[in-house]
């Protein structure tokens, strides 16, 4: 009986997509589940960041608004090479935390580095776009190459953006930034640490796609938003081109 | 001594629990991280937070979780007299702690070898100048997405005129008996600041604390309130 009084107790205080601050109380009871950004006090789930509220069934979590980078296993990121040493890379990828890149896990070829120098592979100032091997618990983090995408990216601009927005620049299942990278016809790689790279013709155009997704990420009809934006510049750009032939 | 309540009224024509004007702002500082804006009255307070980043110099850091660094600094134009600028013993006294303030409602094991920085500056001083840059520092760390148990919300009550009074301003400081400002947490009913200069009975301590407490309450709603319209003001603009 006392079971089931306190399962009618399970209530729920927060709507979904609602902004909430740290310490907001979403839900009460043994009913829910608290997922990434709430805690558990005293049977109440709260919020621990600021963000929007997510429900998927019982578990409640806190959708983040800004933030630093935390690394997590198998993360792709883009990274730039801030420092080489005998026989690794240390790479800034945008995050309190540095990226390791040790020589095994750089390159395949053999090297024998009492002849070689490894700046030929990657130096200091290089982009590499790398996959997160191993994050230990005290956050060491290891880099690997050894991936499909994994590769240095030569030329192009890098943007930053805030890394918890880096989800919606995605879009469900790669929508959004295949929209984009169709539209402008750019090269666009996206690190999972808010970095992003962009290389092509319409780089200007791509790129104001994208800080328009950070800066509007938490409001609803997004995707028709930049799909409008993205038409009316192509516009305005065969208009200007119109122009220039006439005179 | 001239007279500091007249009528149950205060020279600034406040009521003996009456908190100053508030004004509340998230978001100030373009290029940090996380800011924030706090009035009480004619004290202004700005709080930038950067982070959690990496962390110098190395001997602060602790492999098990993060550190806050913070700084309370007064502009030199903020009061009458110019501050000579600088850390000095109050300064740095008050930056501590506001640090150790910070520190208790920050989930801090989250983030481990890292820093976290808290800049405040005061710009305009008229007493409880630590509580209102405490009230900044939190909503600029809300604003940085910083992990915590709770928005930190602090205030002053004091005794003037032996009468137990909220909010000591501008002359009351001075000429008042006491000055008490605590730092609490509403939720979880817990004070993490408690500073006091004077005398004063317990029967008033236990009053002040009362009545302080009621005022963080107040101020709490107003944080919340500024946090989440940084961004449901922006949401309306770009609906039209």
């Amino acid at each position: 009986m006392t079971n089931e009084n306190k399962e009618d107790n399970s209530q729920l205080m927060a709507e979904e997509k609602k902004i909430v601050v740290p310490g907001e109380l979403l839900a009460k009871g043994i009913e829910f589940l608290p997922g990434y950004g709430t805690f558990k006090e005293n049977g109440e789930i709260r919020s621990k960041i600021l963000g929007l509220v997510k429900l998927k069934e019982h578990l409640i979590s806190v959708v983040p608004l800004s933030g630093a980078y935390i690394p997590i296993t198998g993360d792709g990121v883009i990274g730039i090479v801030s420092d080489v040493q005998i026989s690794s890379w240390l790479i800034d990828i945008n995050s309190p935390y540095i990226g390791f890149l040790p020589l095994s896990e750089g390159t395949e070829d053999f090297i024998d580095l009492t002849r070689n120098d490894i700046t030929d592979y990657f130096d200091v100032g290089d982009v590499v776009y790398a996959r997160i091997n191993r994050v230990t618990k005290r956050k060491d983090v290891q880099l690997s190459m050894k991936d499909r995408m994994c590769r240095k990216l030569y030329g192009g601009d890098i943007l930053r953006i805030t890394p918890a927005k880096v989800p919606r620049l995605i879009g469900r299942s790669g929508s959004m930034i295949e929209m984009i990278k169709k539209r402008t016809g750019c090269h666009i790689i996206v690190g999972q640490n808010g970095l992003v790279w962009i290389k092509g013709e319409k780089e200007t155009l791509a790129a104001k796609a994208v800080l328009m997704v950070e800066k509007e990420s938490h409001i609803e009809g997004l995707t028709d938003r930049i799909e409008k934006m993205l038409n009316e510049s192509a516009t305005v750009k065969t208009e200007e081109t119109n122009e220039e032939v006439i005179q | 001594m001239s007279e500091l309540i007249k009528d149950g009224r205060r020279l600034d024509g406040r009521k003996l629990d009456e908190l100053r004007e508030i004004e509340a702002k998230a978001g100030v500082i373009k290029r940090a991280d996380g800011s924030g804006y706090f009035r009480l009255g004619n004290t202004i307070a700005v709080a930038a937070v950067y982070g959690p980043r990496e962390l110098h110099p190395k001997h602060l850091v602790d492999p098990v979780k993060a550190y806050v660094k913070c700084r309370y600094n007064m502009a030199p134009f903020s009061t009458t007299e110019r501050v000579k600028p600088g850390p000095s013993r109050r300064s740095t006294e008050i930056s501590k702690v506001i640090k150790e303030a910070i520190s208790s409602v920050l989930f801090l094991e989250e983030y481990p070898k890292t820093g976290i920085e808290v800049f405040i500056e005061v710009l305009q001083a008229d007493a409880s100048t630590r509580c209102v840059g405490l009230n900044a520092a939190s909503i600029a760390l809300a604003d940085a997405g910083i992990p915590m148990r709770d928005l930190i919300v602090s205030c002053s009550a004091g005794k003037i005129d032996g009468k137990v009074v909220l909010d000591i301003a501008g002359e009351e400081d001075f000429e008042g008996e006491v000055d008490l400002p605590i730092a609490y947490v509403p939720r979880e009913n817990k004070i993490y600041l408690l500073q006091m200069d004077g005398i004063i009975s317990q029967e008033d301590f236990r009053k002040a604390i009362e009545m302080a407490t009621k005022g963080c309450e107040i101020i709490y709603e107003k944080q919340k309130e500024a946090i989440k319209r940084k961004y449901e003001a922006f949401e309306e603009g770009v609906k039209k």
